[in-house]
């Protein structure tokens, strides 16, 4: 209850933010989306493994790691990932695994629970150091018949340990993948991103991604901003995971404190209030 | 009566201005009670000196006071910057701290912070603050090898705990100078913007004691040890941070304060038999590193000599006479395969030193590079205190060697042994060995060098009293 009230508040802030922004928009017939009908409310409030009936794992360390040469092996163990005090910790261990020298995870709603549009957001407190790279992010749910970057994907958060104070979030899509992702930064002032929890989100609607932290909205995306056709109007899933190394980050050095814990006080979607 | 009134009504007055105020100013009153006892100025040097700050170079120490001054035409920002101009080898160094007059209150800061360049890449010897003589550096704070380069950049010195910070003068110090012939010397270093700053930025503090080891030892009554390797590391937006701190930052704590006890300044005292362990928490984050002790007995010390004549001794290592200088008290012939450990520098408990010489297979004691060599042409005897700390087995033994003339061209030495026989597990044995028994030494003009052999048959030995008499 506490939590809604909360959320309610944050909304109420920048929600003239977000009149202005539509105000701008080239079609005036676009209404206001008013993203308040809870469709998943994760809280982790169960000790133990994570609700299985909306995570799944991806375990092992994917083609060429997971396409960015990431060093962890994801495993669902309860060493990498587990629900203690209603937060959900994924940790990153550097232990000898599998012919790997990280190990950590990968959670998943893949075929349990997708939505096309919707407000989605997490409550999260990051790890930190050189190489670590967590990342709360949704691919599209046709990636099987559709493969990447066709399907699209929406990087709510992802961000460099070594760069505590900088949360980034992108789109990828057909002609703006990888390096090519539309892609804005966010630096947070006098703060750090691992040192107390944060509310990473979007409100995605049609021909809109807008993207906000705390109560802070700093990115809109549409489809005059990416360089290749807008695939994001139909259902995506949500991914969350600890990555270890990887083209993005570089590897970790003899800095960087193992392990490290990414905590998530809770996931939370919305979809539009249907008035009529 | 009449007064208690208008007390009531001044009082009455006072609180409905009180009031008024702050409904005006929409503020509560928690934000205004705590004052600040002295100014919470964070500045050191922006454009110039700021309020009540003094210029005091490290001059007894051989720093040249010329070497500061300040620039306006290199700067970073404004119209003034600071320079040091740090000299070439074997012409000094930059020293000096720079104090206020005025105390400052700088616990709302996390970090020291300013804006650096050199005229070639250097690494800084050692930049900080809280220099104060007054508190004997209680709160000093060191980042050692400081790397800047040929343009300006931002460095960050964070606070260990800022709380500590309310009553500060010394606001900056640095030391820099060529060490060698191969450091860098002869070129202009500039600092700019030198403010403590709330950079909000300063996080995962991971404070260590003891450089982060778990130290098992042996301690005795009476004789106390100091907690050292004192670090605190942060992590800051452009990587880990690691400074030396005192021991005032620190809160230390005894296991079993029946056994030892743990001061402000992490020294610790043995008063009990049995076991202890020595902990510390920095701004309640735990530090890595512990002292475990184990305390069985007193010390036992090598037997007092007797007093002499000056004349009728040359001593090398002892509390009872007059010592020579000698080059070092563990030569470390790695090269030649030499093992030992100790001797540098020698045990010192409670102002009593010792030698223990630990992973023992050959240790040379020298006096002959910088220093000049012995002429024990008039003494007699050799004297040396050994305590061995090990089982003996037979077919241990220590062989002493004595070199004369080292590395000339007439460099002659003799040896003498003492089988496992000769010491006793655990205790003091005092050896007086004839010179004359050191035979192919020859002269003995030019001695330079005293080596304990063991060949790794005995590892662990005390050594006191190394001195030659008649």
């Amino acid at each position: 209850m506490k939590n809604i009230i909360k959320y309610k508040k944050v909304l109420a802030k920048y929600l003239p933010f977000l009149i202005f922004i539509v105000g701008c928009e080239t079609d005036d017939q676009q209404t206001v989306a008013r993203f308040t009908e809870l469709t998943l409310s994760e809280e982790f409030d169960t000790d133990g493994q994570p609700n299985p009936s909306i995570w799944g794992y991806e375990i092992g360390t994917g083609e060429n790691g997971w396409g960015n040469q990431e060093l962890q092996y994801y495993t669902d163990r309860s060493e990498n990932v587990t629900v203690q005090n209603g937060v959900l910790l994924i940790t990153a261990r550097e232990e000898s695994f599998e012919g790997s020298s990280y190990t950590s995870a990968r959670l998943v709603t893949k075929d349990k629970f997708e939505q096309r549009y919707g407000r989605f957001e997490a409550r999260i407190r990051l790890p930190y150091g050189q190489g670590i790279w967590p990342a709360f992010w949704m691919l599209g749910a046709d990636i099987d018949e559709n493969p990447w970057p066709g399907a699209g994907e929406i990087d709510i958060m992802e961000y460099r340990g070594q760069s505590p104070t900088v949360l980034i979030g992108s789109v990828h899509g057909p002609g703006y993948s990888g390096g090519d992702a539309i892609s804005k930064e966010f630096t947070l002032s006098n703060d750090r991103f691992d040192t107390g929890f944060h509310i990473f989100g979007i409100e995605w609607g049609p021909e809109y991604v807008n993207f906000y932290v705390d109560d802070v909205l700093y990115n809109q995306i549409t489809p005059e901003d990416v360089t290749g056709p807008w695939v994001f109007d139909k259902p995506f899933y949500i991914l969350m995971n600890l990555a270890v190394g990887g083209n993005f980050v570089g590897s970790p050095n003899e800095e960087t404190e193992f392990p490290q814990t990414m905590l998530v006080d809770y996931v939370r979607v919305y979809e539009e209030l249907k008035i009529n | 009566m009449k007064n208690n009134n208008t007390i009531n009504f001044r009082f009455m007055f006072l609180l409905s201005v009180a009031f008024t105020l702050v409904i005006g100013c929409e503020r509560e009153f928690s934000d205004d009670v705590e004052f600040a006892e002295f100014p919470p100025n964070g500045d050191v040097f922006i454009d110039t000196f700021s309020a009540g700050l003094d210029y005091f170079p490290f001059v007894d120490a051989g720093a040249d006071p010329e070497a500061f001054s300040v620039e306006t035409e290199e700067v970073y920002a404004g119209d003034a910057a600071m320079r040091f101009d740090v000299p070439a080898f074997g012409n000094g160094f930059v020293g000096a701290t720079f104090n206020t007059t005025a105390r400052r209150d700088l616990s709302g800061f996390d970090a020291l912070t300013f804006y650096a360049k050199a005229s070639k890449a250097a690494s800084i010897n050692s930049i900080g603050y809280g220099i104060s003589g007054e508190t004997n550096n209680k709160f000093q704070v060191t980042a050692n090898n400081l790397n800047v380069s040929t343009r300006w950049e931002k460095y960050i010195i964070p606070i260990p705990d800022a709380t500590r910070l309310i009553s500060e003068t010394g606001l900056f110090w640095l030391s820099e100078g060529a060490s060698t012939e191969e450091d860098e010397g002869g070129y202009v270093l500039w600092l700019d913007e030198v403010k403590f700053e709330k950079l909000g930025t300063i996080a995962q503090p991971r404070p260590a004691i003891l450089n982060g080891n778990d130290v098992e030892q042996e301690g005795f009554l009476g004789i106390p040890l100091q907690i050292g390797g004192l670090t605190q590391t942060f992590n800051t937006v452009s990587g880990d941070v690691t400074l030396l701190v005192q021991p005032s930052y620190f809160d230390f704590e005894s296991s079993n304060n029946s056994i030892a006890t743990v001061n402000e300044l992490g020294l610790v005292s043995i008063i009990g038999k049995g076991e202890a362990t020595i902990s510390a928490t920095l701004a309640n984050v735990a530090a890595t590193g512990s002292l475990a002790l184990t305390v069985e007995s007193a010390f036992e010390f090598a037997p007092t000599p007797p007093v002499r004549d000056p004349s009728d001794v040359i001593s090398i290592f002892s509390e009872a006479y007059q010592n020579v200088a000698v080059d070092y008290l563990n030569g470390f012939f790695i090269p030649d395969g030499q093992t030992t450990q100790g001797g540098a520098p020698p045990l010192d408990l409670n102002g009593d030193r010792i030698i223990n010489y630990t992973d023992l297979n050959f240790v040379g004691i020298g006096f002959f590079d910088d220093v000049a060599p012995i002429n024990a042409t008039e003494m007699t005897t050799l004297h040396v205190d050994i305590k061995v700390n090990e089982t003996l087995q037979p077919g241990d033994f220590i062989r002493l060697q004595l070199l004369n003339a080292v590395g000339g061209s007439n460099e002659t030495s003799g040896s003498v042994s003492f089988d496992a026989n000769t010491f006793t597990t655990n205790q003091w044995v005092s050896l007086d060995i004839p010179l004359a028994d050191f035979t192919g030494l020859g002269n003995r003009t030019q001695l330079g060098l005293l080596f304990f052999i063991t060949d790794s048959t005995i590892s662990d030995i005390f050594v006191d009293n190394i001195y030659f008499y008649r």
